[in-house]
């Protein structure tokens, strides 16, 4: 009989134990989030990260090996980014009529999000590539690292930075604008796109339909938006104009 | 379903392609989106094949952001003696710009009278 050590190191080599563990995780995240009521503080997307970097912290396992297997998940994020047009289609009678709020809003949002943190990075005393990494996080990843890199950012750091953004969107979010008893669905849900992009747009469709759909249009909008917006900010914070 | 894969796949692919040839600061699957929009809007028959895969895709979305939420955790520690301030900023900022949109959304269609059904 082979004994484990031998059986884990071929596993280990191989996609299909990292690949398991991603949707064993996230299935123990969203069986926490509906255990806890559906709380938005019990993130899926939080746990199944926590719980995953556990084990690979346990096993010793690199991330690169981890990625392997995971891949697979990751790669669906194209074809995922492509089929929000199916929601957006269902509200496109509803998009043309709240066309002048998304623009405020967009113009508004995408703003407050670049230069709040770049305001509160340099007054504590970040400054340069770190800067130039911050002010795009709110842009969808790849968007975000590619002009994060053109005003002289790190891809990596913008990669986390993005990420951290996104987590933070989506559990803010719905106590926030309960908070400010905001009702109209459309609102909620182009904020939450807007600034934490498809992790908020994500939330935003598990909360209701109309949200996700207007999560996924702020998400394409900031897209756009971002790439001007965000070296504006910079150069804006950078000549101490607050 | 075979088919629904297809198109999806394709729009990716042409989105791609021309985020690439136009040198355009879009990211592919973005602009793969704005195309299936638009084949959906030109062929509405499109939405009936498609609808069963994307709404199995996107009913898993958040699944697909946790290989990259790993990668995350190792690199705040590059942070180095700036994580304090960058967490700070990215908390802070996320909430003012949720509040700000939200609250210019519901301000402006309140002005322009666009209400929702």
């Amino acid at each position: 009989m082979t004994d484990f050590a031998e059986i884990w190191s071929y596993l280990s080599q191989g996609p299909l134990l990292w690949l398991t563990a991603t949707l064993c995780a996230y299935a123990l995240g969203d069986a926490c989030f509906r255990l806890a009521g559906r709380s938005p503080l019990v993130n899926p997307v939080l746990v199944a990260v926590a719980a995953l970097a556990v084990l690979l912290h346990v096993t010793a396992t690199p991330y690169a090996t981890y990625f392997e297997g995971a891949q697979f998940v990751h790669f669906l994020l194209g074809p995922a980014t492509v089929a929000l047009a199916l929601p957006l289609y269902d509200s496109l009678p509803r998009l043309r009529r709240a066309l002048w709020p998304a623009l405020a809003a967009l113009v508004a949002g995408s703003f407050t999000a670049a230069l709040s943190a770049l305001a509160i990075a340099k007054a504590l005393g970040v400054d340069g590539p770190v800067l130039a990494s911050l002010a795009p996080k709110s842009a969808t990843a790849p968007v975000a690292i590619g002009i994060a890199e053109r005003m002289g950012g790190s891809p990596t750091l913008t990669a986390v930075l993005v990420i951290l953004t996104g987590i933070t969107g989506a559990v803010v979010a719905t106590p926030l604008l309960n908070a400010l008893r905001l009702r109209d669905w459309r609102a909620r849900g182009f904020a939450v796109g807007l600034t934490s992009h498809g992790i908020g747009t994500a939330r935003a469709l598990q909360v209701h339909p109309t949200a996700g759909a207007f999560a996924a249009l702020g998400m394409a909008l900031n897209a756009l938006a971002t790439a001007l917006i965000a070296p504006l900010s910079l150069s804006l914070i950078q000549q101490g104009i607050p | 379903m075979l088919h629904a894969l297809i198109l999806i796949l394709i729009c990716q692919l042409l989105g791609e392609m021309a985020a690439r040839a136009l040198g355009l600061p879009l990211p592919g699957p973005v602009l793969g989106m704005v195309l299936l929009l638009a084949a959906l809007v030109a062929l509405p028959r499109l939405g009936l094949l498609v609808r069963p895969v994307a709404q199995g895709i996107l009913a898993h979305l958040s699944l697909l952001f946790v290989p990259a939420g790993v990668g995350v955790v190792g690199h705040v520690a590059t942070l180095g003696g700036q994580t304090g301030a960058i967490l700070l900023a990215v908390v802070v900022s996320t909430v003012l710009a949720i509040t700000v949109g939200a609250l210019t959304f519901a301000a402006v269609a309140r002005l322009t009278g666009s209400q929702d059904d």
